[in-house]
């Protein structure tokens, strides 16, 4: 090859047979890092009777996806999926590579780059093409790895600039999912599976998965509490404002951690990104993981004792009070109105 | 039977407790006036490790690739129960990446020999990142099996685990060796014992060892070297050399990946509408909402 290969990659995971959002979300912002490239965006897809799975990808802009195909490959294993995808990594050298930073993903996706020494950035919360100086030397359009490091006290940029390929994971519902009006006319390449023994050496006995009842990203109002609220019990202060305004309830790590809110429910870096028209924070300090998944929202209400934490910093609407008095009244005052 | 694991553990700054020293002026991080704790799943990974240990008989090294000061973490895995504490600590390894500390301990472990399991937390505080330990499978061509929620179930040749995946779990069997991390839920790490911990304060690296002859003239490092591995108190202790490492896949030149920029996190602030903490207040905000159609 002459000039270098500069196509941007993404790993389509499929559960079941269903695409996880996901890949669809890197595959809208694999569009723009490749227009910026001026190269194509590519998916790969390994499953089983996935083909009608591998065509949804071209209303994302996909102009050509890989699709390995076979009964042994209906369900995720690390063995037989890296073994593939490292294949057609170094067949194809694709110059970006991203992956979910689901288990799936940060499961595959190490092994992957482990095996050709590429550069892998997890949980980025933005990608960019730029040109970089590095050591007094040019780099032109490397991808840049933006992520939260160090518990959050700074952010990163990372680059891979000396190797051929740029991997990232990227965490569910940190880029916008935005289908095209008319589909691409992308082609499917085939690409065959040969079973290897190796794969054996680990079984799928049981699976058990549940769709995920809490719908959080699609939650128009979000009522989030935090470790300030103190305990379980006052936690349920949460529950109450949520139900009168007819919101979701969410929580911070911490709150989750403290056993307020079940996991499922959190929101932030290694929880779930949401945008809803309000989002109402209450007892949460605001540390940039948990503003990583909440900041997009319309319109936020902060309500905390301590004026100087950094959730007032995203805040639109900021009370600088005890919630477990401002909820009470909040609830009573909607009420009121309402009638 | 006898089962050998091989626990891969590691130091890390207390990231939850960063105080205002600890921030730079320039917003980076100084990792010196950080308190450096044993990272919690790498501690419930060993203690996995030991409980299979308990069951099956066999044994458990402990290895830990950082600076010299992470012998602290060793020497807390010995007063958990590892037999072996093993401290892989080179200049030439600093600024590794993921990709460079799975080489290093991947090679570390290749020399160790024969194991049955290797086990690692999912994750580190301070990186989050989750790759070191599917990079050290990949790289010691043997299968892992990460988010590993319980062990349900070991033999001779194989185990059984539940793990975590998206929406629900899944129960595996894989054929030892094997890769497993771990999360912090699967075991209850237990307490140090205060026989292990008497027994076991003065182990010791080769580098604290070599702080004791520093202007002693009496001491030569290798006799006292001898004299700590008969007590059983001597920290094995290896080098880029003693590894034989390619010095190219090491520290900072065998990490693909780079930080290009730093920033600290700077909050905008001061932008936001303040509300009073009282009634009116409240009122005012659910007449704006009302207003912008939010609530309602």
């Amino acid at each position: 090859m002459g000039t270098m290969n500069k196509d941007v990659w993404v790993f389509i995971e499929q559960r079941n047979g269903k695409p996880a959002d996901v890949s669809f979300e890197l595959l809208s912002k694999g569009r723009k890092l490749a227009e910026n490239l001026k190269s194509n965006l590519k998916a790969v897809v390994i499953g089983s009777k996935v083909k009608s799975l591998a065509e949804e990808t071209f209303k994302f802009g996909s102009t050509e996806t890989f699709v390995v195909d076979h009964p042994e490959l209906e369900h995720f294993r690390t063995l037989p999926y890296s073994r593939i995808l490292t294949e057609l990594v170094e067949n194809y050298k694709p110059r970006v590579l991203l992956f979910g930073a689901t288990v799936i993903g940060r499961d595959l996706a190490p092994r992957v780059a482990s095996h050709t020494k590429s550069g892998l950035t997890a949980d980025c919360t933005d990608l960019q093409i730029s040109t970089v100086k590095y050591l007094k030397k040019d780099y032109e359009d490397l991808l840049l790895q933006i992520r939260p490091a160090f518990g959050g006290n700074i952010i990163a940029t990372i680059i891979t600039p000396d190797v051929e390929i740029q991997m990232a994971t990227v965490r569910e519902g940190v880029m916008r999912l935005e289908p095209l009006p008319i589909p691409v006319n992308g082609k499917i390449t085939n690409i065959p599976y040969a079973p290897n023994d190796v794969d054996e050496l680990i079984k799928i006995i049981e699976q058990h998965r549940q769709e995920n009842k809490v719908n959080l990203k699609g939650a128009p109002i979000i009522v989030s509490g935090g470790y300030g609220m103190g305990t379980k019990e006052n936690f349920k202060l949460i529950h109450e404002l949520a139900s009168t305004i007819g919101g979701e309830v969410a929580g911070s790590r911490a709150a989750v951690d403290a056993g307020f809110v079940s996991v499922d429910r959190q929101v932030g870096q290694t929880g779930v990104t949401v945008r809803p028209k309000l989002y109402i924070a209450c007892g949460i300090s605001g540390a940039i993981q948990h503003r990583a998944g909440m900041k997009e929202s319309n319109k936020i209400i902060a309500i905390n004792t301590d004026p100087d934490a950094p959730i007032f910093g995203v805040a639109h609407y900021g009370i600088v009070g005890d919630a477990m008095q401002i909820i009470p009244m909040f609830v009573n005052v909607f009420k009121q109105k309402l009638r | 039977m006898g089962l050998h694991s091989i626990v891969m553990v590691k130091q890390v700054p207390d990231t939850a407790n960063i105080s205002g020293q600890v921030m730079k002026e320039d917003g980076t991080v100084n990792r010196a006036k950080l308190p450096a704790i044993f990272n919690h799943e790498d501690r419930v990974a060993l203690e996995l490790a030991l409980q299979i240990k308990d069951s099956y008989g066999g044994s458990v090294s402990v290895i830990t690739m950082g600076p010299p000061r992470a012998s602290d973490v060793l020497r807390e895995c010995l007063f958990m129960g590892a037999d072996e504490a093993i401290l892989i600590s080179d200049r030439k390894f600093a600024g590794a990446d993921t990709l460079a500390t799975s080489y290093v301990l991947s090679e570390a472990i290749k020399k160790i020999g024969k194991y049955d399991f290797v086990f690692a937390g999912r994750q580190a505080i301070d990186g989050d990142t989750a790759q070191v330990g599917p990079q050290t499978a990949e790289k010691l061509n043997i299968p892992q099996i990460t988010y590993v929620e319980e062990v349900l179930e070991v033999s001779n040749s194989k185990v059984k685990v539940k793990r975590k995946i998206d929406g629900g779990f899944e129960i595996l069997e894989a054929t030892l060796p094997v890769l497993l991390t771990v999360l912090k839920d699967a075991a209850f790490p237990r307490p140090y014992k205060a026989k292990r911990i008497m027994a076991y304060k003065n182990a010791k690296t080769l580098m604290e060892l070599e702080k004791l002859t520093e202007g002693n003239s009496l001491l030569y490092i290798d006799q006292l070297k001898d004299e700590y591995q008969t007590k059983k108190l001597y920290i094995q202790t290896l080098t880029m050399d003693d590894l034989k490492l390619d010095e190219e896949r090491c520290g900072v030149h065998g990490s693909p990946t780079k930080v290009h920029k730093i920033e600290s996190v700077v909050l905008a602030g001061g932008n936001h509408e303040m509300i009073e903490p009282n009634k009116n207040g409240v009122s005012y905000l659910i007449d704006k909402l009302m207003e912008d159609h939010i609530l309602g």
